[in-house]
């Protein structure tokens, strides 16, 4: 199995040869970069491109370890026994299967998605340090070991809200998706819009990595933001003279707001071109 | 020689493990790459660097490697003593050496280093991480051994330690150098244990039903709060050529934040007076009363002071001493009943610890506080947050 990007996907060299590590290898990769980097949609690429199913675990700060493994719902089953429920003999009825135990399950090799792992609490990530490693844990419920057919291909992405303990760390295969140049950008911007004129594209990309240098931007726009504002552009019909001038930093662009989604980040960025046209006149 | 590639890193202090080499043999062997080096670089960073921060490092790192520089090893022991003698070997100068004569001799500059290193040590067994020694001593590891110095045998050559040693070549490796962004992490680290210790039981509910439901019969369960209990009030000085400093607490704290229960914010000018204020573009309009401040946040808060505490004394023994506006009762009243309602209190200086001596003010406030006055370095903040959690 060799990941080489995808048609919907744009992979750089060093993602590619890292997923490609972590498949061989069968370690999990940690996927970190700024929003809106495709560090989410790389799991779902490397899914379809190998053609295995695609499990997807997406942590809130609520989230607890153990509900990736399986929960004991003792409430169902308390209930049941109240309510002479036949169903209450068998414990089994009670177990509910988590992620990891999906993905352990399954008949063939598959993309384990845990999405946001930063987002729980510290000790999220030390609590599964056994269980991605030896690819099994235990029901103490049933006396189980769930143990993994087939080791799943597991991406881990993070937005570094918090810091990943050491052993963790360790274990994995780590790339930092560094947000696109405008190359790959421009390439990112003809798989979702292959029919796109090229003038268009130029002109919007110079606005786009133009407002990303506004300083000061509480929120820089990402990647996402980029492809919704070409929607817009085109839905519009906006042509791409609408988007040049002499001094780009005199105008506003259109539909700016699909950029810019905090408030906050649009006055700024209106004070300063208001401000550089004063300048000039 | 991949084995010179992972010392490499080391030296430059990249917290490479053994087991992530390993891996990166592994992968070597199951062909993941062809030849190209380019390939190379990408495969070893993804198996050896977990933190883009350290992406850099390893540049340079993974660039001299390939030129086949060559650096002293070793650097990575915490005092490369060895390597800081030949480092200086050709800059010692006259006055330098008329300077170690002042400072007692060459014998007594070693004893200190001595010291230093042996307390190192013991930090170091304490449980303190320390990049790229990977928990073993760092001594045993690198073959150095403070025993083995030949202390004033060869004057001519030792006595060149000193002047490396002002410049603190190593002093990255050393957790008495004041918070940047590079150790800020580590600090961070250390705030979020803090935040961690110190938990009380609570109701259980999901064990006690659970129990309950196995066993028939109501069966409680207690267990350790996960989420921390701690509350931190925290009062900023602002205002002055401290704001930077301040403003890096301030982050700090912020970004453990999640691991406080509570955590809130008052500015203060210089010292702590009747008022403080949240916003400090409104400081003159939206004062809070400190009398308030007392009654509102109740004992069980942390109290952290941020600021150089460098003043006149006046402004802090003096009424109307504030340089704001005239206060009736003298600063110091002020922070006695602050430290009589809270039995946790501190004070962070961001100013270094060696200067304090030479201040009155920070002197006073040091008293005031029960001379619990901490440097902002990762040491001064981990003794700090150890008296904290106390
Ligand atoms: N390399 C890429 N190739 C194709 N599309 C991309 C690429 N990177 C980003 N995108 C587009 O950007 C959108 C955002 O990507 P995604 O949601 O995966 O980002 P993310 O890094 O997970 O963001 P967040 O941190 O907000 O979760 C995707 O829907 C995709 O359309
Ligand atoms: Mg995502």
């Amino acid at each position: 199995m060799r990941f080489s990007g995808t048609e919907e996907y744009v992979s750089t060299e060093d993602l590619t040869l890292a997923v490609n590590a972590a498949i061989t290898l069968q370690r999990p990769l940690l996927i970190k970069g700024e929003p809106g980097t495709g560090k989410t949609m790389l799991a779902v690429q490397v899914a379809k491109a190998l053609g295995v199913p695609l499990l997807e675990w997406h942590i809130k700060s609520t989230t607890k370890a153990q509900q990736g493994l399986y929960e004991y719902d003792a409430v169902s089953r308390l209930r049941d026994s109240q309510l002479g429920d036949p169903r209450v003999q068998d414990i089994h009825n009670y177990i509910i299967k988590g992620m990891l135990w999906q993905a352990f399950t399954q008949d063939t090799p598959c993309v384990l998605l845990i999405d946001e792992v930063d987002k729980a609490d510290i000790e999220f990530p030390n609590d599964l340090l056994r269980e991605i490693d030896r690819m099994e844990f235990y029901v103490y419920e049933t006396r189980e070991l769930i143990k993994a057919k087939n080791r799943p291909i597991v991406f881990i992405t993070s937005n570094n809200e918090k810091e990943l303990p050491d052993a963790f760390l360790r274990r994995c295969f780590f790339h930092y998706i560094r947000f696109p140049e405008k190359e790959t950008m421009e390439k990112i911007v003809e798989v979702h819009y292959p029919n796109l004129k090229k003038n268009l594209l130029r002109e919007a990309l110079e606005v786009f990595f133009e407002i990303r240098e506004v300083p000061g931007l509480k929120k820089k726009p990402s990647t996402s933001e980029l492809l919704d504002w070409l929607k817009l552009l085109l839905s519009e019909d906006i042509p791409p003279d609408a988007l040049r001038s002499k001094d780009r930093k005199t105008i506003i662009p259109p539909l700016h707001g699909a950029l810019l989604k905090n408030e906050q980040d649009v006055h700024l960025f209106e004070r300063l071109v208001f401000m550089t046209r004063a300048k000039g006149n | 020689m991949l084995i010179d590639f992972f010392l490499k890193l080391k030296s430059h202090k990249l917290p490479v493990s053994i087991k992530e080499y390993l891996t990166l043999l592994e992968a070597l062997q199951k062909g993941v790459i062809g030849s190209s080096v380019e390939d190379f670089y990408y495969l070893s960073r993804t198996a050896l660097v977990k933190d883009e921060a350290n992406f850099d490092k390893f540049d340079r790192a993974f660039s001299e490697f390939w030129q086949g520089v060559e650096t002293i090893p070793g650097i990575e022991a915490q005092i490369p003593l060895e390597w800081l003698l030949k480092q200086a070997e050709l800059t010692l100068t006259e006055e330098e050496k008329k300077q170690i004569e002042a400072l007692g001799g060459w014998e007594k500059l070693m004893e200190t280093l001595k010291k230093r290193l042996e307390e190192q040590k013991g930090r170091h067994q304490g449980g303190n991480k320390w990049v790229g020694t990977g928990g073993t001593s760092p001594y045993g590891a690198y073959g150095f051994n403070p025993e083995g110095i030949r202390i004033g045998q060869d004057r001519s050559r030792n006595r060149r330690a000193v002047k490396v040693w002002d410049q603190r070549e190593y002093q990255n490796l050393d957790d008495s150098v004041e918070l940047g962004t590079r150790n800020i992490k580590v600090a961070l680290r250390r705030l979020r244990r803090f935040a961690r210790k110190g938990a009380p039981e609570e109701f259980d509910l999901e064990n006690t039903i659970s129990s309950t439901a196995k066993k028939a019969y109501l069966d409680i369960h207690m267990r350790p709060e996960r989420r921390n209990t701690v509350k931190v009030l925290m009062f900023l000085d602002i205002g002055g050529s401290m704001d930077d400093h301040v403003k890096l607490c301030q982050e700090m704290f912020s970004a453990a934040k999640t691991e406080f229960k509570h955590l809130e914010y008052y500015y203060f000018h210089n010292f702590l007076y009747d008022f403080v204020w949240k916003d400090n573009r409104r400081r003159h309009s939206e004062r809070t009363k400190t009398w308030d401040l007392l009654h509102k946040y109740g004992h069980d808060y942390k109290i952290v002071f941020v600021g150089d505490a460098t003043m006149s004394p006046y402004e802090i023994l003096q009424p109307g001493g504030s340089i704001e506006y005239f206060n009736e009762e003298p600063g110091a009243v002020w922070m006695k009943r602050v430290t009589d309602v809270y039995q946790k209190c501190i004070w962070l200086n961001p100013e270094p610890e060696e200067i304090w001596g030479y201040r009155q003010s920070v002197q006073i406030v040091k008293e005031l506080m029960g001379g619990r006055m901490y440097p902002t370095t990762i040491a001064g903040l981990e003794n700090a947050m150890k008296l904290l959690t106390k």
